[in-house]
């Protein structure tokens, strides 16, 4: 697999990313500066975590208008593989790729906790590698991961089995008490409508090698890796 | 040579600029005229507490600050010490604690700021940060604001920046009411035959400011730093400077860029006292001269005059020795990232400090005396009376055990942080391989690397009030034995010394008390200070601090995978008491927190025991005969036990009889003593160990269960101690209690 993290100024999570990327690929990928406005040819386009531009707009909005966008956003409806994480799922929304906003953490405050996710969808090209309805442990660490969308692009999303993670209990149970920054109906990652866009807010990334505390992040990316 | 002023010297504007009468008439030999009142500013900027150290540098001389580990040790911008592999940590630990009580999340996100630029200005990138924060009693009406200011400006900076936080200390005592603490440490990893240093050689090289642009936030900080507040403290607002996280994260990347790129020949980040500081450290330590012409200053704002450019603390900024010749290469680097890259003046073979601004003079110091002949004071200083015993036959046992047990752990300053560290993210970068609630946070060198580094922040106030001197030694000992307890070698320490006003005798003689007492620590343990920071006048209408010298300590795990952590792992293992059954209960947490008192001494230190004990931990540890390790420390046995259970979510059963010295048994602060859990094969082989090596070793009982179970004493359930640990923050801070 080819792939190549996109580096926006104040993006910090793209050496999390790499190495995950190449403990599920053996390859090391390609980082490409935002100021680019080409691509090389790669099957995974990825959007990372951090605070690009500070946040200092809107969290992913400057970033969403940065030189490389357009063409990341052309790979995209080419059928080009793209997954943004966190920041990169803000960004995703922003530019339009993905429906719906991420807003303030209910609490207020940032979070970084292990939580809960229950794959609602294998028959994805980022989640095949899991089993259907399976629990996996991964880490969150945000202040704006508030999913919001009006309730018939809910509706929609879930209809078309496009709500890939949602938050729940360590049983699974999709509560309240299990979501960390208060998104409608426990979401936590969408695909986009012809499925080759994914954006979440957890760090799959940070869950890939034993030592950071479990694998459960790992099968993302072997999927991806599989898929390309 | 006379410089014209506009400003009239007035004694009150010398005394505004917080410089004494006869520091005033030192200044005048010195130079041999009036200063300028930009030159004023400049004075005040070096020779205030907070930068020039007058009333500590003659004590901060004795501590042990050599090792064959050590690669560079106080003097510069952070310590380093050897990692193996051609690598180097770099680390330092500074105090933000006068501007975090007067804006808590500038204050506390700028403190956060300056150390990293503390740490990546020698070549390092970091990998780890923590904090040790003190508050006041939680009943004072402000310490709630002050809490939640300071942890989300904390978060607010390392989040953005994008280094874990894994690690740190919250305390609350009346004695921070009118002056909390805020220190804050990092440390970064570089290879250790690309450092930099402050020290600039050559004459004639361009001096370059990098980074954000200068504006008039920050002026006269350190020397606000360095008195007492008043009443007035809150009217001090705008010498708080304002943190770009941001620009921090570019300025991170290119100067790591840069250095890369041969061209630097010395760096140095503008902190406190701005690019007064920084220019001067350059060249005196260089032995060369430096002129500045400041209308090449980037500026944020029009019309800023000499004065307020030498003395902003503006966040963020840098300035550079630069090679001539690399002068096209870094200025792209820097246009690269969005920064600003300035050509601002010239090392020269003077020795002096020339100031320019549109061509006029401004200012025209001796360089060298502008460091090296700032006031020096040997404060007189009054030794603190040694408490008198306290022991633990004259201490009531609890009516009811658990009840104790659950008032502590469930009590302000032995409550789950979890509210705190979850605000931070501790896990950017990948490498956080223990994270926050343990006995040392551990972060491997790199994605790929079994190596490993452990960092542990610690001090206990309270025993540094009541008997100095072992306080000094047991924060240094804690600091070691936390280390120690993840299996890590501990490899040398920063220190924070947060203290009153040292005016006053009683006050010297406290910090006095604590060095003498850090450095025997130091060198008994091998444990050399390579870095560290003064804080003094942490007063308020005359009433001081507990002393508060917090000690960061660094120590090498060379393989992760051999690591403890605190957590019991299975049911059936047994529990090992290391060090002895606890007898003092002088300065306990159970005296406070149960009894209300706060007297007696503190638990001496033995720092043979502390060394003999730690040895065999760390070598059972690495041998991988032990599944958890604890040290014990506040609130005794009986909380390291609760702690590990909770870690683990499994209880355990301790064959302790109710016998009258129960309570000392389970509440003593005994030092030198850690809980292991041994798996049943490796018991036998453990206790000999110990008994070869002279350190008390006993099995007490046995992992399992719901619940912890001690004797008939008390059986509490795990999920019991869960709830008493963690309700007490999150219900204070959303204002239910």
């Amino acid at each position: 697999m080819k792939s190549a993290i996109i580096l926006f100024p104040g993006t910090n999570r793209e050496r999390d990313m790499a190495a995950a990327l190449k403990r599920a690929s053996g390859n090391d990928p390609l980082i490409v500066w935002h100021g680019e406005t080409s691509l090389p040819d790669v099957d995974l386009i990825v959007l990372p975590g951090g605070f690009s531009y500070g946040d200092y707009l809107r969290c992913g909005a400057i970033a969403a208008n940065s030189p490389v966008m357009p063409e990341v956003i052309r790979r995209a409806k080419a059928g080009t593989f793209v997954l943004g994480v966190c920041n990169g799922f803000q960004m995703l929304t922003e530019t339009g790729l993905l429906p719906g906003a991420l807003m303030r953490n209910a609490s207020l405050s940032f979070v970084c906790r292990d939580v809960h996710l229950k794959v609602e969808n294998t028959q994805t090209p980022f989640t095949s590698a899991y089993s259907a309805g399976q629990v996996i442990r991964v880490p969150v660490a945000h202040g704006d991961g508030n999913y919001f969308a009006d309730a018939e692009t809910l509706d929609r999303l879930e209809g078309e089995g496009r709500v890939v993670v949602r938050y729940c209990d360590d049983k699974g149970a999709v509560t309240e008490a299990a979501n960390p920054n208060g998104s409608q109906r426990g979401i936590a990652g969408i695909l986009n409508e012809a499925g080759n866009v994914l954006g979440m807010m957890p760090h799959p990334e940070d869950m890939t090698d034993i030592r950071q505390g479990g694998l459960d992040g790992l099968p993302l990316f072997t999927s991806i890796a599989s898929a390309a | 040579m006379t410089i014209p002023n506009a400003t009239p010297i007035t004694a009150e504007l010398v005394a505004e600029h917080g410089i004494k009468p006869d520091e005033y008439q030192r200044i005048l030999d010195l130079i041999g005229r009036e200063p300028t009142v930009t030159e004023l500013g400049i004075f005040s900027a070096m020779w205030n507490e907070h930068c020039s150290y007058k009333s500590s540098k003659i004590w901060l001389k004795t501590l042990p600050t050599k090792g064959p580990q050590v690669v560079c040790g106080p003097g510069e911008n952070a310590g380093i010490v050897d990692i193996g592999d051609g690598q180097v940590c770099v680390f330092k630990m500074e105090s933000h604690n006068h501007p975090s009580f007067i804006e808590p999340y500038q204050g506390a996100a700028t403190g956060v700021g300056g150390i990293l630029r503390d740490v990546f200005t020698m070549g390092a990138r970091p990998i780890a940060a923590m904090n040790a924060l003190r508050f006041g009693d939680p009943a004072h009406p402000k310490t709630r604001h002050l809490v939640r200011g300071v942890v989300s400006g904390v978060g607010g900076y390392g989040n953005s920046f994008g280094v874990p936080t894994v690690g740190g200390e919250v305390e609350f005592h009346p004695s921070y009411n009118g002056n909390n603490l805020v220190n804050a440490f990092a440390a970064g990893i570089a290879d250790k035959d690309a450092i930099f240093y402050a020290k600039a050689t050559g004459v004639g090289k361009p001096i370059v400011y990098l980074g954000s642009k200068t504006g008039r936030d920050g002026i006269h900080g350190a020397t606000m730093a360095s008195a007492e507040f008043g009443e007035d403290a809150e009217e001090k607002r705008p010498t708080v400077q304002v943190g770009d996280p941001f620009s921090e994260k570019l300025l991170l990347e290119a100067c790591l860029e840069l250095m890369a790129s041969d061209s630097v020949i010395a760096i140095q980040d503008m902190g406190a006292a701005g690019l007064t500081c920084s220019a001067v450290e350059m060249g005196a330590k260089g032995n060369l001269g430096v002129t500045l012409d400041l209308e090449n200053v980037p500026c944020r704002e029009e019309g800023m005059s000499a004065y307020e450019m030498m003395l902003s603390e503006s966040q963020e900024r840098m300035l550079m020795v630069l090679k001539p010749e690399k002068e096209a290469t870094a200025r792209a680097i820097f246009e690269k990232w969005g920064l600003d890259f300035a050509v601002v003046g010239k090392t020269t073979d003077t020795r002096r400090f020339h100031i320019r601004h549109h061509g006029d003079v401004m200012a025209d110091l001796p360089i060298k005396e502008l460091g090296d002949e700032a006031p020096e004071y040997d404060r007189p200083f009054l030794r603190t009376e040694a408490p008198k015993p306290l022991p633990a036959s004259k201490v009531a046992a609890p009516k009811d055990y658990a009840e104790a047990l659950l008032t502590i752990i469930g009590g302000p300053n032995n409550c789950s942080r979890r509210w705190v560290w979850e605000q931070y993210d501790h896990l950017v970068l990948g490498n956080t391989m223990q994270r926050p609630g343990g006995d040392a946070a551990v972060v491997r060198v790199d994605n790929e690397s079994a190596k490993g580094l452990a960092f542990s922040v610690d001090v206990s106030p309270r025993y540094c009030f009541a008997h100095p001197y072992e306080g000094g030694k047991q924060a240094v000992a804690e600091a070691w034995r936390n280390l120690t307890a993840v299996g890590a070698q501990p490899l040398a320490i920063t220190d924070n010394l947060n203290f009153g006003n040292p005016e006053r005798p009683e006050i010297m003689g406290q910090f006095v008390g604590c060095i003498e007492g850090i450095g025997e620590a130091c060198r008994a343990l091998d444990f050399p200070v390579v870095s560290g920071n003064v804080s003094l006048y942490n007063e308020t209408n005359g009433v001081g601090i507990l002393p508060t010298p917090a000690i960061g300590g660094v120590g090498l795990l060379p393989n992760v995978d051999a690591m403890a952590t605190i957590a019991f792992k299975s049911e059936g293992e047994a529990v090992v008491l290391v060090g002895g059954h606890g007898t003092h209960l002088g300065c306990s947490t159970y005296l406070r927190d149960v009894l209300g008192r706060e007297d007696g001494p503190p638990p001496p230190v033995d720092l043979a025991a502390e060394r003999r004990n730690g040895d065999l931990v760390r070598s059972a540890i690495r041998h991988g005969r032990v599944s958890a390790s604890h040290d014990i420390s506040h609130g005794g046995l009986i909380v390291a036990l609760a702690e590990m259970a909770m870690a683990g979510n499994i209880g355990a059963v301790i064959d302790l009889p109710l016998s009258p010295d129960l309570h000392a048994k389970l509440f003593g602060e005994d030092q030198a003593r850690y809980v292991l859990a041994v798996p049943q094969a490796h018991v036998q082989r453990l206790l000999d160990d110990a008994a070869a090596n002279d350190v008390p070793a006993e099995v007490i009982g046995t992992s399992g269960g719901p619940a912890l179970r001690i004797g008939t004493a008390l059986s509490v359930s795990v999920e019991t101690l869960h709830h008493a640990h963690e309700a007490w923050l999150p219900a204070y801070m959303s204002e239910e209690l």
